[in-house]
């Protein structure tokens, strides 16, 4: 190990499997990263952060891994003895119980399909996942509920954050822009309903927020993409129903990827930045 | 008479021109194209996804599963009955032997990923560029692998280690010719699809593996380059239009 | 699919808009790309929106059938991979691709552009075999018109190989094409709620009521016709969704040229 310690590739690139990120012990690997012999490696295709000496990657592209406390938009796929059976937008279904279902008083041999049926879709929280991710989901809390008409349409679940914003910024964006109404899952489904054009254009927004999450200035270009389509001048601000629907999610659960990598490189600079003009 | 120019006047250690890209099939969760030469190989992953029949579920890690597959006018010559063959069937088991290696789906126990791989044409080399086309389609999907895996034919004409061999070099009918299809991990030197019909020494095998060594370096630099583009070609775009 | 969709789709298409903003009677841009394949007789690359397919011919000489020795076959043949949408499985073909596979047939074939009796080399003994595969690489909808689409394009970029002794030598075409006196185009129109509409989506195709697949020659004939979906469809239905088909057909048809 005499060689020096060197960083081979940049902050905020776009790093693929078994590109060497560094060489030296100088460097510590993390999430999305290894190391070998003196080198370090990356082993998913991602953004490279490095924080200091630690380097981790930000994926780009990968399925949806169920986690506790994340709101979801589950389809109703059966109807159990306890419960309903959810699809999860991942390999694993989830158990919606009864208990947990609705503040109603659901009556001894009541038809569960009048609560939810086949095919109708909700917004719900995640309460347990096991190490064979099995997954528990509850409707008990603030902003979940049953989604009536509208569409769903699928995300790359790790573009969710960017599509989202910093706290709801970039769902209060199109919102406001569209009239629609959104609702982003963590497990990347989202619900929309509004009027016809509004919505093609909410859905426009949103792929295009998936294509470019990777290059910075995001919300800007959001915003003025929004602007230039609408003709309205727009905020950027937080959304409401994002904020209530977290507000009871456990405090420091994850006190890293509620900050910093969740948002964009400079987005949250850039707004505080005096405007160009 | 040694093999002393190869049939397309290639050098002995050069493949033939290389396109690679990613994200091409947009239903996918992943997706890869991998050409060489006239061999055209399109691979796409859907998943993590759930596993049927359970009784084909692993509760410790997810299972990769690939399936190999010419469409029916990749041929040289007749038509390729559509469905499962023999020779498919083996090719899709190499296949996932061959990528098993670098691939961690622990963190997806019961679940499996496919990986669809379809020629529409081949000139040879075929399982190797489904192989190189699987590799970047699973780094799409950001499925986690410790490298990428590079394959490419290395072959033996009359003594000579040739790489990349196409269909009328393995046919070349005035010499010896061993046919050695390889995968290597690049960053390992590991070797993780190992075939050959032919005759060869052991030595010839040996140092057919050695000298071709540079090739898989070169083959999984494409490969990652590919991945990269898909999303500088985005970013570019996006400074354009500033 | 659950209802609420349906309604929320036929609630915009009163609005004249569908889900991707598209107007009742548009089809999505079309771009198709001939001689993609090295190793077919004939070759299409078509893309449509989110539809990718590759059509190719390949062609075999064998024995004619015992009733008509001096006619040559055709025939085509859908494969929906598993590479191209989650829905699909490995395994023996889906009835919905033998439905594509079928009805494509039928349009290329009833519309006579192939004369059989020009693809006799001897009779009784050697004839052409026309063998038109359908691959798509990604499916969003709509696989009769498109594949009907790539295939006749196909048709059109076909060289014959060189016979030698009875025996093709697939390594050398010859300029001679394949002898084509049509140009058949299947439109599929779907009906939603009261509203008709061209070029359905994966998603349009699946709440659609009803759809009529109307296969045509350049001068209005039509050719193959294949009615689908759940519900039945008056007279009037039928009048208005022919309209549509031939006045799309139209437009397609200037792809090929």
């Amino acid at each position: 190990m005499t060689e020096k310690s060197e960083l081979l590739a940049r902050d905020k690139e776009v790093v693929v499997p078994g590109q060497v990120l560094a060489t030296g012990m100088e460097f510590l690997p993390s999430s999305g990263t290894y190391r070998k012999g003196d080198r370090i490696y990356a082993n998913q295709t991602g953004l490279l952060v490095v924080e200091g000496k630690v380097l981790k990657t930000i994926p780009m592209a990968g399925a949806y891994l169920p986690k506790r406390y994340d709101v979801i938009i589950g389809k109703v796929i059966d109807i159990l003895m306890t419960g309903w059976r959810l699809e999860t937008n991942s390999p694993y279904s989830a158990v919606l119980p009864l208990k947990d279902a609705t503040f109603d008083y659901i009556k001894k041999g009541a038809d569960l399909t009048e609560f939810f049926n086949l095919d109708e879709y909700v917004v719900c929280k995640i309460m347990q996942v096991t190490s064979q991710n099995l997954v528990d989901v509850s409707m008990k809390g603030p902003g979940l509920r049953k989604l009536k008409g509208g569409r769903i349409i699928k995300v790359s679940p790790p573009k969710v954050p960017r599509i989202i914003g910093k706290r709801g910024s970039m769902v209060a964006l199109i919102k406001q822009a569209t009239g629609c109404q959104m609702c982003v899952g963590q497990n990347g489904l989202i619900w929309l309903s509004g009027e016809p054009e509004q919505e093609v254009l909410a859905v426009k927004t949103i792929r295009k927020i998936e294509r470019e999450a990777h290059v910075p200035g995001l919300t800007e270009r959001i915003k003025s993409f929004l602007e230039k389509a609408t003709g309205k001048k727009l905020e950027i601000g937080t959304d409401e129903e994002y904020e209530r629907q977290h507000e009871s999610r456990r405090p420091q659960s994850r006190p890293r990827e509620g900050r910093g990598h969740r948002e964009e490189s400079g987005g949250a600079r850039r707004g505080r930045r005096p405007p160009r003009r | 008479m040694a093999y002393k120019k190869r049939v397309d006047g290639r050098k002995f250690d050069e493949t033939r021109p290389i396109i690679a890209k990613a994200g091409v099939i947009p239903k996918a969760d992943g997706s890869g194209y991998f050409k060489i030469g006239k061999t055209e190989a399109y691979a796409a992953v859907y998943g993590p996804r759930e596993l049927h029949p359970r009784n084909k579920q692993d509760p410790k890690t997810g299972v990769l599963r690939c399936t190999y597959n010419m469409m029916p006018f990749a041929g040289q010559g007749d038509r390729v009955r559509p469905g499962p063959s023999r020779r498919s069937k083996e090719i899709s088991m190499v296949t996932e032997l061959a990528l098993l290696p670098v691939v961690n789906l622990e963190d997806w126990p019961n679940a499996v990923v496919d990986v669809f791989i379809e020629l529409p044409q081949t000139d040879a080399g075929s399982r190797c560029a489904g192989i190189s086309a699987a590799s970047i389609a699973l780094a799409d999907a950001g499925i986690r692998m410790q490298d990428m895996v590079a394959a490419c034919a290395v072959g033996i004409v009359d003594g000579s280690v040739v790489v990349d061999l196409n269909y009328e070099e393995e046919a070349w009918e005035e010499g010896n010719v061993a046919d050695i299809p390889l995968a290597v991990i690049p960053s390992t030197g590991e070797i993780s699809l190992l075939q050959m019909d032919g005759k060869v020494t052991k030595e010839q095998l040996m140092q057919a593996i050695t000298q071709a060594k540079p090739v898989f370096e070169r083959i999984a630099d494409i490969q990652r380059a590919a991945i990269k583009e898909r999303y500088d070609a985005v970013t570019r775009e996006v400074k354009q239009n500033e | 699919m659950s209802n609420d969709l349906k309604e929320h789709i036929s609630a915009a298409l009163k609005k004249g808009v569908r889900l991707d903003g598209r107007k009742l009677d548009e089809f999505r841009p079309i771009t198709i790309e001939t001689g993609t394949v090295a190793t077919a007789e004939g070759s299409a690359h078509l893309r449509c929106g989110e539809t990718e397919i590759i059509a190719g011919i390949k062609l075999a000489v064998g024995t004619p059938y015992p009733d008509r020795p001096d006619s040559g076959t055709l025939m085509v043949n859908a494969e929906l991979r598993p590479i191209s949408n989650p829905e699909f499985e490995i395994g023996p073909p889906s009835i919905e691709s033998i439905e594509v596979s079928r009805v494509i047939d039928r349009t290329i074939r009833e519309s006579g552009t192939i004369d059989e009796k020009k693809l006799c080399i001897t009779p009784g003994e050697q004839v052409w075999m026309v063998n038109v595969d359908v691959v798509p690489l990604n499916t969003d909808g709509n696989l009769i018109d498109l594949g009907c689409l790539a295939s006749v394009a196909a048709l059109k970029n076909t060289k014959l190989p060189r016979l030698e002794d009875g025996v093709v030598n697939y390594k050398e075409l010859t300029q001679e094409g394949l002898p084509l006196s049509e140009e058949p185009i299947a439109v599929t129109v779907v009906k939603i709620g009261e509203n008709f509409l061209v070029d359905p989506t994966q998603g349009e195709f699946d709440v659609a009521d009803a759809r009529l697949t109307v296969g045509s020659l350049a001068d209005g004939t039509l050719c193959a016709l294949q009615k689908g979906g759940d519900a039945s469809l008056t007279p009037e239905d039928i009048d208005r969704m022919v309209d549509i088909a031939l006045a799309t057909a139209k437009k397609l048809r200037k792809l090929l040229e």
